[in-house]
Formats: structure tokens, sequence, C-alpha cells
């Protein structure tokens, strides 16, 4: 049997961040699961799916977030700690230059489900992707916010 | 006219190990497996689900010479990166269905995840074939285009 590439390795620790990402993940315990070293972890996971980790669960964050902001009555607090922040500032500041509005406004202009509501979550998460926005740098942050 | 459709391709990076996953783990039935020598060892393996006898899936690995080596690599390797999602499987009861996975070591992909058409989970097969895995139920939620 011949060993499977590198992406398959990188997929499996993408996987995990869908899986954990209402945790603080460690970098170098996603290398591990990767088995690679942490440096080359993010390198090759950002030339693998364009983004890197960091970027990848926060925007996985940030797709769950408006998820339960739309869909549910948790408070914007409750909202930011589900999904893995540990800080309001910085779970209202991510969310703002991301979505380009603050949680509160964007629950008043979006109540209710929406169409992407209907749609399988991967379809929803592959396709809610902002890769590249170049609001964080490569290995610039180990753990969340 | 169309009647139905009876087989779906999935690249598949290791046969046997293919073969193993959707059996051991999914509970998935062989419908074919023949190795055939004047076809320079093309194996054609076939799957399906015990309940649907007239639903295929053909576990193919790509090779020459139906595919260039340079091919063959590429899709592999957009399989390994989880860029080939195949499909949606349906079950009664998610979370059951989920548990009994993780009992036969399967890692999900996604835990099952309440939404309005169902309930939702994901698993990945070892090539990185993403497979959903819904309990559909009725919904309303009104015009969303």
């Amino acid at each position: 049997m011949t060993p499977p590439p590198l992406a398959r390795h990188l997929l499996r620790t993408r996987d995990l961040i869908d899986r954990r990402y209402g945790e603080p993940l460690d970098l170098d315990a996603l290398a591990r699961t990767a088995h690679v070293s942490p440096r080359h972890f993010s390198r090759s996971f950002r030339r693998t799916f364009g983004e890197t980790p960091y970027q990848y669960l926060l925007t996985r964050r940030i797709e769950r977030a408006r998820h339960l902001l739309r869909t549910t009555e948790m408070r914007v607090a409750e909202v930011c700690l589900a999904v893995g922040f540990s800080s309001v500032g910085s779970f209202t500041t991510t969310f703002r230059r991301r979505v380009g509005s603050s949680p509160t406004s964007y629950r008043r202009e979006n109540g209710g489900p929406v169409g992407a509501d209907r749609i399988p979550l991967c379809a929803v998460m592959a396709w809610a992707r902002q890769p590249g926005d170049g609001a964080f740098r490569e290995d610039s942050r180990p753990s969340a916010d | 006219m169309l009647d139905a459709v009876s087989h779906v391709g999935v690249w598949v990076h290791d046969q046997d190990e293919a073969k193993a996953f959707y059996t051991e783990k999914l509970g998935f039935e062989v419908r074919e497996d023949a190795t055939l020598e004047e076809l320079g060892g093309y194996r054609w393996l076939t799957v399906g689900p015990p309940g649907q006898p007239d639903v295929n899936l053909m576990l193919s690995r790509p090779g020459p010479p139906a595919i260039d080596a340079a091919a063959t690599e590429q899709l592999l390797e957009l399989v390994a990166k989880g860029a080939l999602g195949p499909g949606i499987f349906r079950t009664e009861d998610c979370r059951a269905t989920c548990k009994e996975l993780e009992a036969r070591g399967v890692e999900l992909a996604q835990q099952p995840d309440e939404r309005f058409y169902g309930i939702d989970a994901s698993v990945r097969d070892p090539s990185g074939n993403l497979w959903r895995i819904v309990q559909p139920i009725e919904y309303d939620i009104g015009n969303l285009s």
C-alpha cells in the first residue's frame, strides 16, 4: 500500500479544526496530528488549502457564530464563548472585520433562517470562506483569538 | 427516459483500504470485485448499502493507461485534500448512526449538528472523500431564493 499524500494528513487536521473550533487549539498539537513540524505544518497547510490554519479556524468560528446569531436567542457573549473566543472584544473585532457589521447588527439585519441554512453545512463552510484576506500573518498566532 | 442513478464513481487511493472501510466500517456490501487480467489488472470494485441494491459506488483507483500518471497524481492529490466530496448518505437516526460508526473506529469529520433540513454529520473515507450523513426532516422555511 502506498502511503497517503501529505494533503491527506493535512485534511485530517483541517477536519479536526472543523470539529473542535470551540476549543483553544494549539498549533503544535495540530501539527502533530498532521505528522509534521509546526513550521512545516503551517506552510504546508497554506500551500494546500490557500490559508493558514489560524485563518481557517477563524473563518470556521465566524461561520458558526453567524449561524448561531441568526437561528438562536443566545446572547452575543454566549455565542462568543461557544465558537471558541475568550474575549467579547476580540470576537466583535474579528466578526466586524470579516462580516462587515457587529454581531448585534448582523442579528438584527438577518433574523431567522436564510438560504444557506437549507443546504449541507459542508457547502456553506466551503463557499463562505474568504481565504487570503491578509488579516493574519502565517504563524502569527499559535492558538485561538 | 432515464430510469435511475445506478452507479456513482468514487476515486480512492487504495482499493483494499477503501473496500475495508466501506464494508467493515460503514456496513456496505460488496457487489462486485473483479480483477481483469486482460485489462492489465484493472480492478472493478463496487459496493452499496444493503437496503438499496440498485445503487452502487464504484471504488476506482485512477491510473494508466486510462488516466496518465500526471493526471493520476493530480486526481489523488485533489481527493486527499478533500476537493472531491462525493455525496450524501441518508439515515433514520443520525446521532445513533454516528455513535455506531465511532464505536467501529470511524473518525467523524463533523459531529451531528441540527440544521433546518435535518440532523447532519460527515465522515471521510481513508482517501479523503467526504460523505455527509443526514437524517432528513420535513421543513418549511419559506422562500429563500
